[in-house]
């Protein structure tokens, strides 16, 4: 009965402007790990599950503008042109928060299917500000937005745990 | 599910796709600004500062694996480790007396011939910060940057070859261009018999491919190419590659030939800057500009 998980669901703490802060920050340390090799091409987006996760549930504080400014700290810490990583969160939040009623009507298995298409379009743009800038594309790029996927069920179960266990979250 | 969501009526700010709009433009003019004019380079090192306590965070993981790595050396390992740099010492020293004796003939030779001396160079090291982080991108982030006389255009090499060029300098940073990356030129010849040619990257592999070389050119698998020194950037003389695969199909115009790179960016922590590179001389100053085209034209028949 996915009604029910869905009402269950929704007794939540509410979360804190540190707690998103402290997730997006730390998934730009995770992306920022020293991966290499085929650990690289199979790294998941961190910063883009992070971001679409909190733009479905809590779209009136995490949005496009963030997600902008995000991708712009994305793009000076990979030394990126301006704006490759920040078009492609921009398009990633627009579809978090567009799609957000639908999303939550769903459980996470559901989501996932859901999600997928959005990691898709962001990689898809990525890559094609890349094909158009520099001439060619490295296919192996897009094995990232499968684990990104893959990653979006043990996120939105762990950032529920944590929510449901620290009772110090008080904000808004 | 938020429960304020339900109330539409009141304001907050523009609607989504109005602000989709917005910062996608946004994103592309910022796009089209900097890989057309790359007028932003003094606000990526502004904004640069900001991110590198998260660039030196995600460093911690990797340096902590090491010394834990390095801590837990046997004792014998470092004994047999000593013995094998001991012994590999004896041998440079050797050769580095022989190299002193020549050094000073092949000066003594060029004085004769009056050929301008060969310049030596300085190194600075680095250490590696992190390696490649986007799976289009051959590159690499170094712990020195303007902070430590770094410019644009240095050479970086390990103790066998070229590593790549520091293309971008940060306050405490630099972002170094590995030579495997895509269309990435090093001006080489191949040690064996001087055949001058350019070795270009193929991108998403670690391997150089070297363009326009003629089906018959005298080239083998196993030739060894360094850099020839004509552009002035690269010094002559260092090993670039190796080259592992010749394809010379009689259909094409051009042999494919694969090189691999000699020096393995993967495997250390420490990298060479080299500065002092000679500045090259001043261009010949142009003589066409007092002849008529009709004059250019004559010279270029001539020839």
């Amino acid at each position: 009965m996915p009604y029910l998980t869905q009402a269950k669901q929704e007794i939540q703490r509410p979360v804190s402007n540190l707690f998103v802060l402290l997730s997006i920050v730390v998934a730009l340390v995770l992306n920022g790990l020293p991966w290499q090799g085929i650990w690289l091409a199979i790294r998941p987006d961190f910063v883009a599950v992070v971001l679409l996760y909190w733009c479905m549930h809590k779209p009136l504080r995490v949005g496009i503008g963030l997600s902008w400014v995000v991708g712009i700290f994305a793009d000076v810490a990979d030394a990126n042109l301006f704006g490759q990583h920040a078009l492609a969160y921009t398009l990633l939040a627009f579809g978090g928060v567009v799609l957000h009623r639908r999303l939550q009507m769903f459980d996470v298995r559901q989501q996932t299917s859901q999600v997928f298409g959005i990691f898709v379009l962001t990689y898809g743009v990525y890559a094609l500000v890349h094909w158009q800038l520099n001439g060619y594309v490295v296919w192996s790029y897009f094995i990232g937005c499968v684990t990104s996927t893959l990653l979006w069920m043990p996120f939105s179960f762990m950032v529920r745990v944590i929510r449901q266990m620290n009772p110090k979250h008080k904000g808004s | 599910m938020e429960s304020t969501q339900s109330f539409r009526f009141f304001n907050r700010g523009p609607s989504p796709l109005v602000r989709l709009i917005f910062f996608s433009t946004l994103s592309l003019l910022l796009l089209f600004v900097d890989a057309r004019y790359r007028y932003l380079e003094s606000t990526r090192s502004a904004l640069s500062i900001l991110v590198s306590p998260i660039q030196q965070l995600a460093t911690i993981p990797n340096s902590l694996w090491r010394q834990s790595s390095e801590y837990l050396f046997t004792q014998s390992s470092l004994v047999r480790e000593n013995k094998v740099l001991h012994q590999q010492h004896e041998i440079d020293a050797a050769q580095l007396l022989q190299l002193q004796t020549m050094h000073a003939e092949n000066q003594q030779l060029r004085n004769l011939l009056a050929l301008p001396q060969r310049a030596g160079f300085t190194t600075q090291t680095a250490e590696i910060v992190s390696a490649e982080r986007d799976v289009f991108k051959r590159k690499l982030l170094i712990n020195k940057g303007s902070g430590a006389d770094i410019q644009a255009g240095q050479i970086v090499m390990d103790d066998k070859g070229i590593v790549g060029q520091i293309t971008r300098v940060y306050p405490w940073l630099s972002e170094v261009t590995l030579i495997t990356e895509k269309d990435h030129a090093v001006p080489v010849e191949i040690l064996r018999n001087g055949l001058r040619t350019i070795v270009f990257g193929a991108g998403n592999t670690s391997q150089l491919v070297l363009r326009y070389m003629p089906t018959s050119a005298d080239i083998e698998n196993g030739d060894l190419l360094v850099t020839s020194g004509i552009d002035e950037i690269y010094p002559p003389g260092i090993p670039v590659a190796t080259v592992v695969k010749i394809e010379r199909d009689p259909a094409y115009p051009f042999a494919r030939i694969i090189c691999l790179p000699i020096a393995g960016v993967d495997k250390h922590h420490h990298l060479l800057i080299l500065s002092g590179t000679p500045k090259p001389p001043a261009l010949p100053a142009e003589q066409t500009v007092t002849k008529s085209p009709v004059e250019i034209a004559k010279t270029k028949r001539a020839k």
